[in-house]
């Protein structure tokens, strides 16, 4: 665990370093292109995350094992911080590049669709009191929202190509130097989403047996 | 299989009964359907164009609220804590309990549709082409797959604290394909679209009512356990 986390570390320090720095500026785009770097890591960690949340789910009503119910919290959990970082920084390069904050492309449609969802998710975990009840129907929920979003994706893409869309973002040749640091955010951020899963099961542990504790205290 | 559909069409009237019984959420639901064409009215005025454009829109977005009033109520309601109480004894497989539950919210919320289709088009001043297949197509599958999601999502949320806050939450992102579906077709039809320009819209449609109908069969019984 130490190590993992000493290991993320420093892959997010040289992320940043090759992303910022070490990485040629875009020609075209200019310093504002750096933020491709984090944005696309956070976006293959958020889909990571769900994918996680989808086999968490259906191991937990395979198996009724809660380790696997406290990974799909976790990764939902986790996953939603990695989009809202998405939808943060997208907009903050489609402002400098498309000149809007936000366009309707299927892309970016699907992705909003997509945290809530999963905001749904971790609103409906909140909502159920009894600790097998909500991995229950947490894990329904993880499973039918895993399924729903091709068709989403699908239906956002068949929308927008009946309604010509003025804005699209351009075809992405990466030059082999940002294909790197591009490479290397990527890792580091799996190795944050690593770090951050480990750390959320182990407090989720925690609660769940003071909770069990409490419980045995009042029944005593 | 006719088993089967024997006891869905006997829990579907089971439904129907106890709504007949009180007309609570039927009433509710119809009043607040035409209530919504005339706050749109009001809050949108809008001209001869606009209104043929924001139409389809308006029409479904008012099929989904009214008929949300409607689906909160069949897993919760008089029926206390547990979601389903007396039902759950009943020797059937859970499935057929989900397909009799969607089956009545069908049936109530179709009435309701085909009630408020005939003030829209009057409120709107939208002549619709009631003998084009393809509208009913939209109209039949466009609420095929929101009721078997919704129905879904219902029992679902009957499982948490504050039901009726939760559903609305949970079930519109999943129900984007259809709103999106739906509104493009119906809208397509009205504006004498090809039909080959809606046949994409008319599959994602199918493709929506297929994974919710299968989706009963594997998950919903988890729903159920207590």
């Amino acid at each position: 665990m130490r190590i993992l986390i000493r290991v993320a570390a420093a892959a997010m320090i040289a992320g940043l370093y090759l992303g910022l720095v070490w990485a040629p500026e875009d020609a075209i785009l200019g310093q504002v292109q750096r933020i491709f770097y984090p944005h696309v890591a956070t976006a293959w960690n958020a889909y990571l995350a769900f994918t996680v949340v989808l086999v968490g789910s259906i191991a937990y009503l395979r198996t009724r094992n809660e380790a696997w119910d406290r990974l799909a919290a976790s990764s939902a959990e986790i996953g939603v911080v990695f989009t809202t970082l998405v939808l943060l920084t997208g907009p903050i390069w489609a402002r400098a590049v498309w000149g809007v904050w936000w366009t309707w492309d299927p892309r970016l449609t699907t992705t909003l669709i997509l945290w809530f969802i999963y905001v749904g998710y971790l609103v409906l975990r909140a909502a159920i009191d009894q600790p097998d009840r909500r991995a229950r129907i947490a894990a329904v929920f993880g499973i039918i929202g895993f399924i729903d979003v091709p068709i989403v994706h699908f239906s956002v893409t068949w929308w927008r190509t009946i309604h010509p869309s003025v804005i699209r973002p351009g075809k992405l040749d990466l030059e082999p130097a940002m294909l790197v640091a591009l490479l290397v955010n990527v890792a580091a951020f799996t190795l944050l989403y690593a770090v951050l899963v480990a750390c959320r099961t182990r407090l989720e542990r925690v609660s769940a047996a003071v909770a069990a504790l409490r419980e045995r205290l009042r029944s005593a | 299989m006719v088993r089967f559909a024997r006891k869905v069409g006997l829990i579907a009237f089971r439904e129907l009964q106890a709504e007949a019984r009180t007309k609570e959420a039927f009433v509710a639901m119809l009043v607040f359907a035409l209530l919504v064409a005339v706050v749109f009215s009001f809050a949108l005025n809008p001209g001869r164009e606009a209104r043929e454009e924001i139409f389809p829109g308006l029409l479904w977005v008012t099929f989904f609220f009214a008929g949300l009033l409607g689906l909160g109520r069949s897993f919760a309601g008089d029926r206390g804590f547990e979601p389903l109480g007396g039902l759950l004894l009943a020797p059937v497989d859970r499935a057929a309990i989900f397909f009799g539950k969607a089956a009545a919210n069908l049936v109530l919320v179709g009435i309701v549709e085909l009630a408020a289709l005939p003030v829209f088009s009057a409120f709107f001043d939208i002549r619709l082409p009631l003998s084009d297949g393809r509208l009913w197509a939209s109209l039949v599958l466009g609420t095929l797959g929101f009721i078997l999601g919704g129905t879904f999502m219902a029992a679902l949320a009957a499982n948490a604290r504050a039901a009726e806050l939760l559903l609305p939450l949970l079930l519109f992102p999943v129900l984007v394909p259809v709103v999106i579906a739906a509104v493009q077709t119906t809208g397509g039809v009205l504006a004498r679209a090809l039909t080959e320009e809606l046949a994409f819209g008319y599959r994602i449609l199918v493709v929506y009512t297929v994974v919710f109908l299968a989706a009963p069969w594997l998950l919903f019984e988890y729903l159920l356990e207590s």
